[in-house]
């Protein structure tokens, strides 16, 4: 029930006029809060819109009755006897297997060709949950939210699972006979006419392959092509450089950061690592009072742009003058800033010129080359690199502009030069530039054949379809984003009849394509005499020692003026960025990423056009309303949905949904705006127009669900923000009643009225303190606490009617003015009241507190009455309002937690801290005899967090981190009016912002 | 006009009084069937594919629990051999036995034997024997004595009920460490005994839901 579907127009000028008025709230969590609608407030009184019944259901209070009599009689009888339990117990048991005890296995991931090491958690060789690798560069322990969920594709029903031979199944050995005549053939003309498509390659192992094939086959071409492609990071570095270079930041090193379009805080290789460094720089605690400053020059508002210190949302075209601008300002080049925008640049030159040697400029893969090459010049002439940056060469095996690759690739099909094509991952005929009609070219082809994961766009027209291994299926290498070299090893046999890419080459090269074999003997060759203990050593670390790239000194080239300087265009311009959560459509089929709020806009299972509150009041549009975009001859249709903070004039288009050949869980989802994206223009292009359509399509975004109610009226008890000048001043940051506001009575979270004597907790007493200032939102932890709570997901119909189930959830809220608000992100797990208000209400005392201040839930014992979730003023509290959890699909048994119970329908449901752990690490010390060491364990979401944000212990230790937290003055509770007395509470949010950009 | 008798009205009284009793003692049936053997299966035998003895091999024998449950000590699941683990000896010893043959079929095979379990607890429950034997609560007191059974059964209700009367009463049940996989052992002085070595080993008695249900 998205309240946006059902107006028609948005009058601006009448809200402006109304929020002069009254000031509106500080804190909003939507426009429709800021401005006060009427529509709005009904929203916020209707307190359980998930308890609606829904008439649309066709199932009303009668027929729910006569169901319920029925399966009380069938259900009663059934249960009367105990099903009949078996053990089977192993023939020979591995020696290093404890039934019973998890094992964890180091291995790495790779998104978009660059990998990140995971610890991987096996219970008796069925891997179940994805951790970060502590010791992996890339990782430092964290992981996100695709590393987290790449376990549910693992396990997806959906995965491609046989050889197919024109959508006929088949067999390898039916592939192997067919692959050799042909190979055979182009081999007499030296391999010409014979084509490999890859994505981007990190691999050693692999690289050595097809370069040993390209050997052996001086006629085959090596294409490659990704969607999501680092094209114009590397031909910004050779326009700098005059070579393709890779640049390591080092966030962690610099003081002032200047973004030109980036979201380096939650997409790109190494932006988990990134993510942890920059924190470090932004933590404010009362021995440490400094902080970084991020400047975000930005068109779509992204996890990166939302915590900054300053925001700048202009054209995707602005960005590569404001750079030169910038440049100017620091002595190169010569394209002064004029106009309202000389104040800001000036002064964030003056701000990088004051801290030489500790900053960094980065740019965003959508800006075209010139702007990453003036961004190292801009380092270069600050004295960055080698401090705060180094330049390597790439990781990559063959570095090549993709997007040349794969027109190359398109016209040498048409000169009809192409006799075979090898596809190895991707899925080129969904992905490719829409005016290079990828899919109609391929079938010209004459002998075509695809390695993937699914049967998906390109095995439809592919002669094979060969099932691919899943990354925790095979053995391979893989480079992280500073070289960092490590083996991925396998912690299942494939599940079905997958194959690696590894495998496919040897089969290609006539090579031996044992996959342990192939990896083992090229690494082999490399270490020589150590090999031994070099494999034994990085297999157990899961990163090569001393493999990071060397730092190269470079000197970066000012890219030359372009000859005519871009005119603004009134035009509207569009900007391509892959989806914030199923990236370029590889994870469509993943149901834990398509329901996913996307930070920021919070939308599940969707894709609209984003535009900014005034473009869509200028076009006249509302959310949820469908438009037709016509661009460079083409037209989609798509519904459009306002982002408070987007630039104005620019529709922000997220591709990878609107999949045509997915899975169940992918079907029908999504608008598919690949047609849009041409070879000439894929990532900024200008002169869409759009047309209204006049219907709408509800848009799924959980913004407006589970709003915590408080009579505040500016939300201040609930959002506590500030400078770091005001923290320097009153590090509590409490609210002045001068400025007008009612303000609560500041009541301690620990203590209050009570007629009761304090219960005392006098073992552990678990609390979670989690630091608003460093969080991104980039739902990292959300996917984590899925996968360790076995949550199921529930369907775009059910997230309309309120009903997800994410037990930990991240409020989002806004400050400040519609064009450029500041954001502020609070992930939300159950607070753990020690007075829980859920707890008294239960009939049947499901819900009890723990000795150890732990608010319980006992599913066994629930009758689903609801009362717990209707008085829990945090709204934390999630039901099965039907069989959410998918008992029937067999692949997806093996996934689960087997140490937390899967919930049925009809029982409620919600963040236990992760009890499982707790107590798992409660008998471990029991066991040894000691009390559980603080950081000895933490929470799911804890674990995964890149910045260390959540933070899980013991407060009844003086030494633990989180009593620590506790105790710093900026640290608050939400509601602690109601004397709820949370174990879960925050620390406020700091932004840094330049005195001199700030007295504007 | 009276169609019944005055005195029908003492039987209407009775009827009514005595319908507390009738639902009464349904629930109280109902109960008793809960907790009977029918139901939670206390001391009944079930067919396994190969008739093991834990007399024979324990009392016989003396073969240690821990040869077999190896990660009794360790882990939440005390282990059920592998097959392996019986071809130790009946690699050498009653090679040619008919009552052996599943295993060896299994050895050979490759294809694991399927046991029937004896002590099934619902999915919702969660039990880890580790931390019990490193309580001091001997094999026994759970199991019953385990070197008297020709084959197999469960020898305890394993009823919350059940479980809780020693959790809110540990001091009645532990027992020293040394004597944990003792099936004979007996307190002679459990009054005094109990008492210390609940403070000895540090248990604390744990009867929040979540200790068990998660």
């Amino acid at each position: 029930m998205s309240m946006g579907n059902k107006r028609t127009h948005l009058d601006l000028a009448k809200f402006r006029g109304r929020l002069q008025k009254s000031g509106g709230r500080e804190y909003w969590k939507s426009l429709e809060d800021l401005w006060e609608d009427p529509e709005f407030s009904a929203l916020i009184g209707q307190e359980f819109p998930q308890q609606a019944m829904r008439s649309a259901n066709g199932f009303d209070r009668r027929n729910f009755l006569k169901l319920m009599g029925a399966s009380i009689a069938l259900g009663g009888l059934a249960a009367c006897s105990r099903p009949a339990g078996v053990i089977v117990p192993y023939v020979d048991k591995p020696e290093e297997i404890v039934p019973g005890r998890p094992l964890f296995f180091a291995t790495a991931m790779a998104m978009g060709g660059f990998g990140s090491g995971v610890l991987v958690e096996s219970h008796e060789g069925r891997p179940t949950k994805i951790e970060g690798n502590p010791d992996h560069p890339a990782s430092l322990g964290a992981t996100d939210a695709w590393g987290q969920a790449s376990i549910l594709s693992l396990y997806d029903p959906d995965r491609s699972q046989t050889v197919m031979r024109l959508g006929v199944i088949s067999t390898w050995t039916e592939f192997q006979a067919a692959l050799q005549p042909v190979l055979q053939r182009l081999r007499q003309q030296g391999g010409a006419g014979l084509r490999l498509l890859t994505e981007t390659v990190t691999s050693p192992t692999l690289g050595a392959q097809i370069e040993a094939f390209l050997g052996n086959h001086p006629g085959a071409v090596w294409h490659q092509w990704e969607p999501d492609s680092l094209d114009n990071v590397r031909e910004g570095s050779r326009l700098a450089f005059g070579t393709y270079t890779n640049t390591v930041y080092r966030f962690d090193q610099a003081d002032v950061v200047v973004s030109l379009d980036s979201d380096f805080l939650s997409s790109g290789p190494g932006h988990v690592r990134y993510t942890r460094d920059f924190m470090t720089k932004r933590r404010v605690r009362s021995d440490r009072k400094e902080m970084n400053r991020l400047y975000a020059i930005h068109s779509t508002p992204s996890p990166t742009s939302s915590i900054a210190d300053h925001r700048f949302a202009v054209r995707p075209s602005e960005v590569e003058s404001i750079a030169r601008e910038l440049a100017a300002g620091l002595g190169l080049g010569a394209s002064a800033a004029a106009g309202e925008r000389a104040h800001w640049i000036g002064a964030i030159a003056r701000d990088l010129q004051q801290h030489r040697g500790a900053s960094i400029v980065i740019a965003g893969p959508e800006q075209p080359p010139a702007v990453h090459a003036i961004a190292h010049a801009i380092n270069g002439a600050l004295g960055n690199s080698g401090r705060t940056l180094i330049h390597t060469d790439s990781p990559e095996v063959g570095p090549v502009n993709q997007l040349a690759s794969i027109r190359q690739l398109a016209a040498d099909i048409d000169a009809g030069s192409v006799e075979a094509l090898l596809i190895i991952g991707g899925n080129p005929v969904f992905t490719a530039p829409a005016d290079l009609a990828f899919g109609e070219r391929m079938n010209r082809v004459p002998f075509r054949v695809r390695l993937g994961d699914d049967y998906d766009e390109t095995s439809l027209v592919s002669h094979w379809h060969l099932p691919q291994t899943h990354y925790l299926e095979m053995w391979s290498d893989v480079r992280a984003f500073d070289g960092t070299v490590s083996i991925v090893q396998p912690l299942i046999a494939p599940l079905y009849n997958g194959r690696s890419p590894h495998e496919l080459m040897a089969l290609l090269n006539d090579d031996a394509n044992e996959p342990y074999e192939i990896v083992r003997s090229h690494w082999r060759r490399q270490a020589g005499a150590g090999f031994d203990q070099l494999w034994r050593e990085s297999l157990h670390r899961g990163a090569i020692a001393g493999s990071p790239l060397p730092a190269r000194a470079l000197t970066a080239a000012m890219p030359p003026p372009p000859d005519s300087p871009a005119a603004a265009s009134p035009a509207l311009e569009l900007v391509f960025r892959p989806d914030p959560t199923i990236r370029d459509g590889r994870f469509a089929n993943n149901g834990w990423l398509q329901e996913l709020p996307k930070p920021l806009t919070k939308i599940t299972w969707d894709n609209p056009a984003l535009l900014s509150p005034s473009t869509a009041a200028k076009l006249g549009l509302a959310d949820g309303e469908m438009v037709r975009l016509h661009h460079r001859g083409v037209e989609i249709e798509i519904p459009v949905f306002r982002v408070p903070g987007h630039a104005d004039d620019v529709v922000t288009l997220h591709y990878g949904n609107g999949r045509r050949r997915v899975g169940r869980v992918g079907e029908g989802t999504g608008f598919d705006v690949y047609p849009l994206r041409s070879s000439a223009a894929p990532w900024i292009d200008s002169g869409v127009r759009v047309e209204k359509l006049g219907r709408t399509h509800p848009i799924a975004s959980t913004q407006l669900h589970q709003m915590l109610e408080t009579s505040d009226y500016d939300r201040r008890s609930l959002v506590k923000s500030g400078t770091l000048a005001g923290y320097l001043k009153d590090p509590s940051l409490a609210p002045h009643h001068e400025e007008g506001a009612p303000v609560h009575h500041e009541q301690g979270i620990d203590e209050g009225p009570t007629l009761y004597p304090a219960w005392k907790y006098d073992g552990y007493a678990w609390a979670m303190a989690i630091d608003t200032n460093v969080c991104t939102g980039c739902n990292g932890c959300v996917i984590a606490c899925q996968s360790e709570n076995n949550i199921p997901i529930v369907g775009k119909e059910e997230v309309l009617n309120h009903r997800e189930m994410h037990w930990l959830r991240i409020d989002h809220y806004y400050k400040g003015t519609p064009e450029s608000p500041e954001s502020f992100h609070q992930p939300l797990p159950c607070m753990h009241c020690e007075n829980a208000p859920c707890e008294p209400v239960c009939p049947v005392e499901a819900t009890s507190h723990s000795s150890e201040g732990l608010n319980e839930m006992t599913y066994n014992r629930c009758v689903g009455t609801r009362y717990c979730a209707n008085n829990c003023p945090y709204k934390v509290r999630r039901f099965n309002f039907f069989d959410y959890s998918d008992y029937a699909t067999e692949s997806l048994k093996p996934m689960r937690n087997p140490d937390v119970t899967v919930r049925t329908r009809g029982v409620m449901e919600k963040c236990s801290y992760c009890v499982q752990r707790i107590n798992q690490a409660r008998r471990d010390s029991e066991r040894e005899g000691r009390t559980i060491r603080d950081g000895e364990f933490t929470t799911a979401c804890a674990a995964a967090c890149p910045s260390e944000a959540i933070v899980f212990g013991d407060k009844n230790d003086p030494k633990s981190l989180v009593s620590r937290l506790r105790a710093e003055p900026a640290h608050y509770g939400l509601l602690v009016e109601l004397n709820t007395q949370p174990r879960t509470t925050y620390l406020a949010a700091l932004r840094n912002p330049n005195p001199e950009i700030e007295a504007e | 006009m009276q169609i019944f008798h005055r005195s029908t009205n003492a039987l209407a009284r009775f009827s009514i009084f005595g319908a507390l009793f009738i639902i009464a003692f349904i629930l109280w049936v109902i109960m008793m069937i809960n907790r009977s053997p029918l139901v939670t299966r206390q001391g009944v035998v079930q067919a396994q594919p190969v008739p093991f003895s834990h007399e024979h091999h324990v009392r016989g024998l003396g073969i240690d629990c821990r040869y077999c449950h190896t990660s009794v000590e360790s882990s939440a699941f005390a282990g059920i051999p592998p097959t392996s683990t019986c071809m130790n000896c009946h690699s050498q010893i009653w090679t040619n036995a008919d009552m052996l043959e599943p295993v060896r079929a299994s050895f050979r095979s490759g294809k694991p034997i399927v046991w029937t379990r004896i002590h099934n607890l619902p999915d919702f429950v969660r039990f880890d024997h580790s931390v019990h034997i490193h309580k001091g609560i001997g094999c026994a007191s759970c199991h019953g004595e385990v070197d008297r059974m020709q084959l197999m059964y469960q020898a305890m209700p394993l009823t919350m009920e059940w479980c809780l009367s020693c959790h809110r009463a540990p001091e009645a049940h532990v027992r020293p460490r040394s004597k944990v996989f003792d099936m004979e052992w007996r307190s002679e002085n459990r009054a005094e005994e109990g008492p210390r070595l609940v403070k000895e080993y540090n248990i604390r008695k744990k009867t929040d839901c979540s200790i068990c249900h998660y």
